[in-house]
């Protein structure tokens, strides 16, 4: 028999649901992105590149992204183990450490700012050791990296916990009776598995601490050219009402962390295809 | 039958809820006050006094809300919208600004209030730490390299900008002071500035709470308070030579109270502000009050220093600001973080 002239789905109402996302996301992504844009092309191409090529201004970038990038991938490697923890050993008070790696989503951040910075100054419990050695985390680059790390602690844990929860014993068990030995099995097996995962939960981690306002605004001490990050110039600029300024280097953040955010895709597609392999 | 009886008792229904809300409306009294930022704790205490003599005087309940944030920033929330019965800021070309752009308010409001609408006035001195350790006595030491001296933002607080104007009138008193001498010193001390908050409050916060800086640029009235909330164990006071009289004014919205009907407590609250029991209140919190005898009793707790006006050196506020702090000014000039 001929097939049918449209395939009937499972699942009904396919155009209806299709045009909703649509202008669900339309509303709440496409206009204020676009609005964003279109409010910076007032601005002359000479106007625009003077205002995102400040000095400042590129050392915003350089701070926002390189602290977000080294706080991704302490996540991505201490959020490994303790996911790993979590999976495989059972301890008193594991529901308790598990509650607590929540912590950071459920905690407005203008509190984790607040509670890093009083614990992190100098005269805090933890920076009142530190500074004697030389190492002052308060209102420096490391206490903004200490935030950024504190805040995207979830993402990693949360992504790999159930690839790890799936594994299944016998791919362990396989390979050891293969003569692999146990950093062997970890590397050739369980690691491409979790890879995706892992990937996943570092790129979310490093998508939230690019844009992260509320908790660095405090501990890092806002000094031009220092400790100021990319979304505190904006909002600084929106203070002094240069709205133009402000969207100006709002669509340069943009464009950065769609480019990285691509770029990781590409990795993740690879890593699922050599995983499947 | 039962139709006409349910829109018969419906309406006496809406007519009843609609007396008791007009009764209601007249008694209780919202007003929205926004000022600048170290101005909390003394709104805090005249609006409890001004409520208890507006229930005393009217029977009538008023409740005043706050909005606090640097001067500048505030002036264009207004503009923009914020529904401020009173405004009461730091200096008066931000409620210019009110009227020039958002036109809620008549040119003549200043002449409107005594004193050019000030109820007090106040000035700008130094905060040291204790024991004044790197030895600054006057605004010629703040540009002294090594220096690092706290100040908010020009472009958003207006306590930043009579910082930024006495620091330029010093330089123009000095020998051979010129305009471009006056620039050469401002930049150099804005040099000497690690981090500029958005507001006065900010900058406090900044120089006690975090310890950054070795000198903190601020209103007297702010300073004093320091003194006396966070301690006299650790902060001093430094009087400079000389500073510039500042005169915070305050003002109606004309446009938001005719429309929200708050005219009358509105100015009866600003009128308060000139009252003894508002003077009183104003010195308590190291505002300079304008009524003398009042002045007198409090004259011991203000340090005595020589005063300029923004008039007689810089030609008034609208020169001022155009010259110095609107975009492209000389502020935005000489403001070059990290170089």
């Amino acid at each position: 028999m001929m097939t049918p002239f449209r395939r009937r789905n499972v699942l009904p109402g396919f155009l209806p649901s299709l045009g909703l996302t649509l202008v669900y996301l339309t509303l709440l992504v496409l206009i204020p992105l676009g609005a964003l844009i279109l409010k910076t092309t007032e601005m002359t191409w000479g106007q625009f590149w003077e205002t995102v090529t400040t000095a400042r201004a590129l050392a915003t970038y350089k701070l926002s992204l390189g602290a977000a990038f080294g706080a991704a991938l302490t996540n991505a490697v201490f959020g490994l183990i303790v996911a790993w923890v979590l999976v495989r050993y059972s301890f008193p008070g594991k529901r308790v450490v598990d509650g607590l790696v929540d912590l950071p989503f459920a905690m407005p951040t203008a509190v984790a700012g607040i509670a890093l910075t009083s614990i992190y100054a100098s005269s805090g419990w933890v920076g009142q050791h530190l500074e004697p050695l030389g190492v002052k985390v308060a209102f420096t680059p490391l206490g903004i990296l200490v935030a950024l790390t504190f805040i995207g602690l979830p993402f990693v844990v949360r992504t790999v916990e159930p690839v790890l929860q799936d594994i299944e014993a016998e791919l362990e068990e396989a390979s050891a009776s293969l003569g692999a030995g146990r950093w062997q099995t970890f590397r050739r097996v369980i690691l491409p598995m979790i890879l995706p995962a892992l990937l996943t939960g570092f790129t979310l981690a490093f998508a939230r601490a690019i844009g992260e306002y509320g908790s660095v605004v405090f501990i890092s001490g806002n000094q031009p050219m220092r400790t100021e990050i990319t979304t505190l110039l904006i909002m600084t600029k929106l203070e002094q009402y240069d709205y133009t300024g402000a969207t100006a280097i709002a669509t340069v953040m943009l464009t950065l962390s769609l480019g990285l955010l691509f770029l990781i895709n590409l990795l993740h597609g690879w890593a699922r295809r050599s995983a499947a392999a | 039958m039962t139709r006409s009886l349910f829109l018969r008792s419906a309406l006496v229904l809406l007519f009843a809820a609609g007396v008791t809300s007009l009764a209601f409306g007249q008694q209780a009294v919202r007003l929205l006050n926004v000022s600048y930022d170290p101005t909390r704790e003394f709104y805090q205490e005249v609006n409890a006094a001004f409520a208890a003599k507006w229930k005393a005087e009217t029977g009538g309940t008023v409740t005043i809300n706050q909005s606090h944030g640097g001067s500048g920033k505030q002036a264009r929330s207004v503009i923009d919208g914020l529904q401020a019965d009173v405004v009461t800021l730091a200096l008066a070309y931000d409620i210019d600004a009110i009227h020039n752009v958002g036109n809620l308010l008549p040119k003549t409001w200043q002449s409107r209030l005594p004193g050019n609408s000030s109820p007090y006035t106040s000035t700008i001195v130094f905060v040291v730490r204790k024991g004044n350790p790197k030895g600054i006595k006057d605004w010629g030491d703040l540009v002294r390299p090594g220096i690092v001296a706290i100040t908010p933002n020009p472009k958003t607080s207006g306590g930043a900008r009579w910082n930024y104007l006495a620091a330029w009138a010093y330089a123009l008193e000095q020998p051979g002071g010129t305009d471009a001498s006056a620039r050469a010193f401002v930049t150099k001390l804005f040099r000497n500035v690690p981090v500029l908050d958005s507001g006065a409050r900010g900058s406090t916060t900044t120089f006690v709470q975090r310890g950054i800086g070795d000198v903190l640029i601020a209103w007297e009235n702010e300073a004093l308070l320091a003194m006396q909330m966070l301690g006299r164990d650790k902060l001093e006071i430094v009087v400079p030579s000389m500073s510039i009289l500042a005169e915070p004014p305050v003002a109606v919205v004309d446009k938001v109270v005719d429309r929200r009907g708050t005219r009358k407590a509105a100015e009866a609250y600003l009128r308060f502000l000139y009252s003894d029991e508002g003077q009183h209140l104003a010195a308590k919190h190291y505002f300079r009050p304008r009524n003398e005898a009042v002045l007198a009793k409090y004259v011991h707790q203000f340090p005595k220093v020589r005063l300029v006006t923004i008039d007689t050196v810089f030609g008034g506020w609208a020169k001022a600001q155009k010259i110095h702090f609107d975009d492209g000014g000389l502020f935005d000039q000489i403001y070059q973080p990290g170089r």
